[in-house]
C-alpha cells in the first residue's frame, strides 16, 4: 500500500433545507486503500459517499481528486466509479449489455469491450450469464452484476453504498471476502459505506466512524475496536459497558466504588469521565477474589459465549465469558488497568 | 376456475351487447336487399376501393398520424416536467392537463369554435392590433388543432406514469458510468420509457383516427374523414350496408396497428394503460 493521497474533503459541509447533514468533514483517502465509512442511519455517511461521487454538491467545502480541486466536475466526468444500494441495474439490457455501458460511452473498440465484459465476468463468478436478463438474477448476482459494471471501467476509486445490505447473512459474508479479494487483486481504492460494524471490522484497512454528520474516529479496526475515542465509538463498535466514572489522579480511576488503577493520565483531578470497558474484558472470579463483587441477573447462551448480566453496586456489567455462572450466585469480578478505556465526557 | 359461474353474466353482457352487434355489422355489410330479396355481396367492400373513399381513409390517417406526432413532440416534454422531482409546480400542472378530460368532449371541441370563428375571440384581438382577419375555421389546421388539443392528455398521462416509475438510481447510474444527460435520455430514459410512448401513441392515433365530431365541427364538413363517413351511412344516406362494411375495415385496420403496437411494447412490461 502506498502512502500517495488521492481523494481528500476539506472543510465539507452540507445542509438540506436547512437541517445540517455533514458538518465541517475533514478527511483524506490514500491510494488502494479500503476506507468504510461506518456510522448509524442518518449519520451523513452516505450523503459524504455521494458527495465524492458528484451526485450531491457540498453547500460548503471542496472535494479534491488527486490534489485538483473536483468540486464542480459532474459526475460522468469524474474517475468514480459507484455501486449503488439497489444495484440500479439498467432493467433493459442483459448482463452482458449492463456491463459494457461505461465502456460503449467511452466508443471502446467491440471486440475489446466484449473481452473485458468476459474477463469480468469471470473475476465475479458470473461466466455465461452474458444473455440473462437482469431480471431473473438473484439479489447475489445483480450486486456482482453492480460490482463488474462499475470495476470494468477500471476507476480509480470504487464507491460501494451498503452493497451487501440487502443480502441474507450467509451470502453477506461470502461477498465480504470476495470483496476483500477483488479489491486485492486490482489494486482499486474502495470507501464503502456501511452501518454493520462488523462488516467494517472484517473489510476495512480505515474505518472513519460518524455520527450526526460530524467524524468521531479515524483509525484502522483494531485501534477503533481497542481505543475508541469517545463513548459513541465504543459503544456502536461492539458492545461496552460505558460507565461514569471519576478521575482520582493519574492512572487511577474509581467507577463502581472502587478505585482501579489504569493506563491513563493528563486529566483533571477528580475529573468525571466515561469509562468504557469491554464486556469480554470484564474477567468474573470466584467470590472474594475480585476486586467488587455482584450478583449474576441473567445468562444467556450465545453460541460462542455465554451473555451475562452481573449487578454490581447500582452498575450492571454485561459479561461475555466462555464458563457460565449460575443466576444469582455471588461472583467476583476482576478487570485488569490495560482493559479500561478512559474518555473525557462529550456532554 | 372453481367459480366459472360467476362470469357468465359478463358473458351474457358481452355476447348481448358485442358479438351480436359486430356480427350484425358483418351481415349488413355483405348483404343487399333487391327485387328477390336478401342476396350476398361484396360491393360494398368493393365501393370503398373508390377513389374518393380511399382519399378519406387516407386523409383519416394522414391527419391522425399529424396529431399524434404533435402530440408526442408536444406531450413527452411536459410528462417529463411533470415527472421532474425539481420542479415545483407540477401538481398544479398535471392538474391542469387533467381536468380538461373532466369536461364534456364537445364543449371542449365547441369552445374552440369560439375561439377560432370569423369574429370569435382571437379574430377580434387580431382586428383590435389592426391586422386582416385570418381564416382560422373549417381547414385541416383547425381540426389537428381540434385533436391535439384533445388528445394530449392521453398521451402526456402514460408516458408520466412510466417516467415517474424510473428509479432515480438508474440514471445515476448511468451518470456515474460516464453518460451525459443526452446520453442518459437516449441510452436509458427514453427506452425505458418506450412503453408509456407506444401506449401514448395508440391511445391518440386510434381515436384521431375514428374521429367524426372534431372533423365536423372545426372543419365544417369540408374534411370528411373515415369517421364522418360511416356518421353519414348510417344516420343521412341511410346506406347501413356500405357503413358496416366501412366499419369493419376501420376495425381490420386499427387491429392491425394494435399488433404492430404490441409487437413493439412485448418485453417492456406494465406502465402503459393497454
Amino acid at each position: 500500500m502506498t502512502n500517495q493521497e488521492i481523494i481528500r474533503l476539506v472543510d465539507v459541509s452540507k445542509t438540506f433545507d436547512d437541517t445540517p447533514v455533514l458538518n465541517n468533514i475533514n478527511l483524506y483517502i490514500r491510494r488502494n486503500e479500503f476506507v468504510t465509512l461506518l456510522g448509524p442511519s442518518g449519520c451523513g455517511k452516505t450523503t459524504t459517499l455521494r458527495i465524492i461521487g458528484g451526485f450531491e454538491d457540498p453547500t460548503t467545502g471542496k472535494v479534491l481528486f488527486e490534489g485538483q480541486d473536483i468540486t464542480d466536475v459532474p459526475p460522468y466526468k469524474r474517475k468514480v466509479n459507484t455501486v449503488f444500494q439497489k444495484y440500479a441495474l439498467f432493467p433493459h439490457m442483459n448482463v452482458a449489455e449492463n456491463i459494457a455501458f461505461g465502456l460503449n460511452i467511452k466508443k471502446m473498440d467491440k471486440k475489446l469491450i466484449k473481452e473485458k465484459v468476459e474477463n469480468m465476468l469471470n473475476l465475479v463468478n458470473l461466466k455465461g450469464f452474458e444473455n440473462r436478463s437482469v431480471d431473473s438474477l438473484s439479489g447475489g448476482q445483480q450486486q456482482r452484476v453492480a460490482i463488474a459494471r462499475a470495476l470494468v471501467n477500471e476507476p480509480d476509486v470504487l464507491l460501494l453504498d451498503e452493497p451487501l445490505g440487502a443480502l441474507d447473512l450467509k451470502l453477506r459474508k461470502g461477498m465480504q471476502i470476495e470483496l476483500k479479494n477483488i479489491q486485492k487483486k486490482l489494486g482499486i481504492t474502495f470507501i464503502y459505506v456501511t452501518h454493520d460494524q462488523e462488516e467494517a471490522l472484517t473489510m476495512s484497512d480505515t474505518i472513519v466512524v460518524m455520527n450526526e454528520g460530524v467524524i468521531q474516529q479515524i483509525g484502522t479496526p483494531i485501534d477503533i475496536y481497542n481505543e475508541p475515542k469517545n463513548a459513541f465509538v465504543a459503544d456502536f463498535i461492539g458492545e461496552s459497558n460505558i460507565i461514569d466514572g471519576v478521575m482520582i489522579e493519574d492512572y487511577m480511576v474509581e467507577f463502581a466504588n472502587y478505585r482501579f488503577k489504569c493506563l491513563d493520565s493528563g486529566f483533571d483531578p477528580n475529573e468525571k469521565v466515561d469509562v468504557v470497558v469491554r464486556p469480554e474484558d470484564v474477567k468474573l472470579v470466584p467470590k472474594g477474589q475480585g476486586m467488587i463483587e455482584g450478583r449474576v441477573l441473567s445468562v444467556l447462551f450465545k453460541g460462542v459465549h455465554y451473555e451475562m448480566l452481573v449487578q454490581s453496586n447500582g452498575i450492571k456489567w454485561l459479561v461475555h465469558s466462555t464458563l457460565m455462572e449460575p443466576v444469582d450466585s455471588i461472583v467476583g469480578i476482576n478487570i485488569l488497568p490495560d482493559d479500561i478505556h478512559i474518555m473525557k465526557k462529550v456532554r | 376456475m372453481k367459480k366459472g359461474w360467476i362470469a357468465y353474466p359478463y358473458v351474457v353482457w358481452l355476447i348481448m351487447f358485442i358479438f351480436v352487434p359486430l356480427l350484425l355489422i358483418v351481415f349488413y355489410s355483405v348483404i343487399k336487399t333487391t327485387d328477390q330479396g336478401i342476396v350476398f355481396t361484396l360491393e360494398h367492400f368493393q365501393r370503398f376501393f373508390e377513389p374518393i373513399y380511399i382519399m378519406v381513409l387516407l386523409r383519416s390517417l394522414y391527419l391522425a398520424l399529424i396529431s399524434t406526432v404533435i402530440c408526442l413532440l408536444l406531450g413527452y416534454p411536459l410528462a417529463m416536467i411533470l415527472a421532474s422531482k425539481d420542479y415545483r409546480h407540477k401538481r398544479v400542472l398535471l392538474l391542469l392537463v387533467v381536468i380538461p378530460m373532466w369536461m364534456n368532449f364537445l364543449l371542449r371541441t365547441y369552445a374552440w369554435l369560439t375561439l377560432l370563428e370569423k369574429n370569435g375571440v382571437i379574430n377580434s384581438f387580431i382586428s383590435f392590433l389592426g391586422l386582416p382577419k385570418m381564416e382560422l375555421l373549417y381547414n385541416q389546421g383547425a381540426v389537428v388543432l381540434g385533436m391535439v388539443y384533445n388528445f394530449l392528455p392521453f398521451m402526456v398521462l402514460p408516458i408520466y406514469s412510466v417516467l415517474i416509475k424510473i428509479d432515480k438510481s438508474i440514471i445515476e447510474a448511468a451518470e456515474d458510468l460516464g453518460a451525459n444527460s443526452r446520453v442518459v435520455f437516449r441510452k436509458v430514459i427514453f427506452p425505458l420509457s418506450l412503453p408509456g410512448v407506444v401506449s401514448g401513441i395508440t391511445m391518440v392515433y386510434m381515436p384521431a383516427v375514428t374521429t367524426f365530431v372534431i372533423s365536423r365541427l372545426l372543419g365544417g364538413g369540408q374534411f370528411t374523414l373515415i369517421g364522418n363517413l360511416i356518421e353519414q351511412q348510417f344516420l343521412y344516406t341511410g346506406e347501413w350496408g356500405f357503413g358496416s362494411a366501412l366499419s369493419l375495415i376501420m376495425m381490420i385496420l386499427i387491429l392491425f396497428s394494435m399488433a404492430i403496437m404490441s409487437k413493439y411494447e412485448k418485453e417492456n412490461e406494465g406502465g402503459g394503460l393497454f
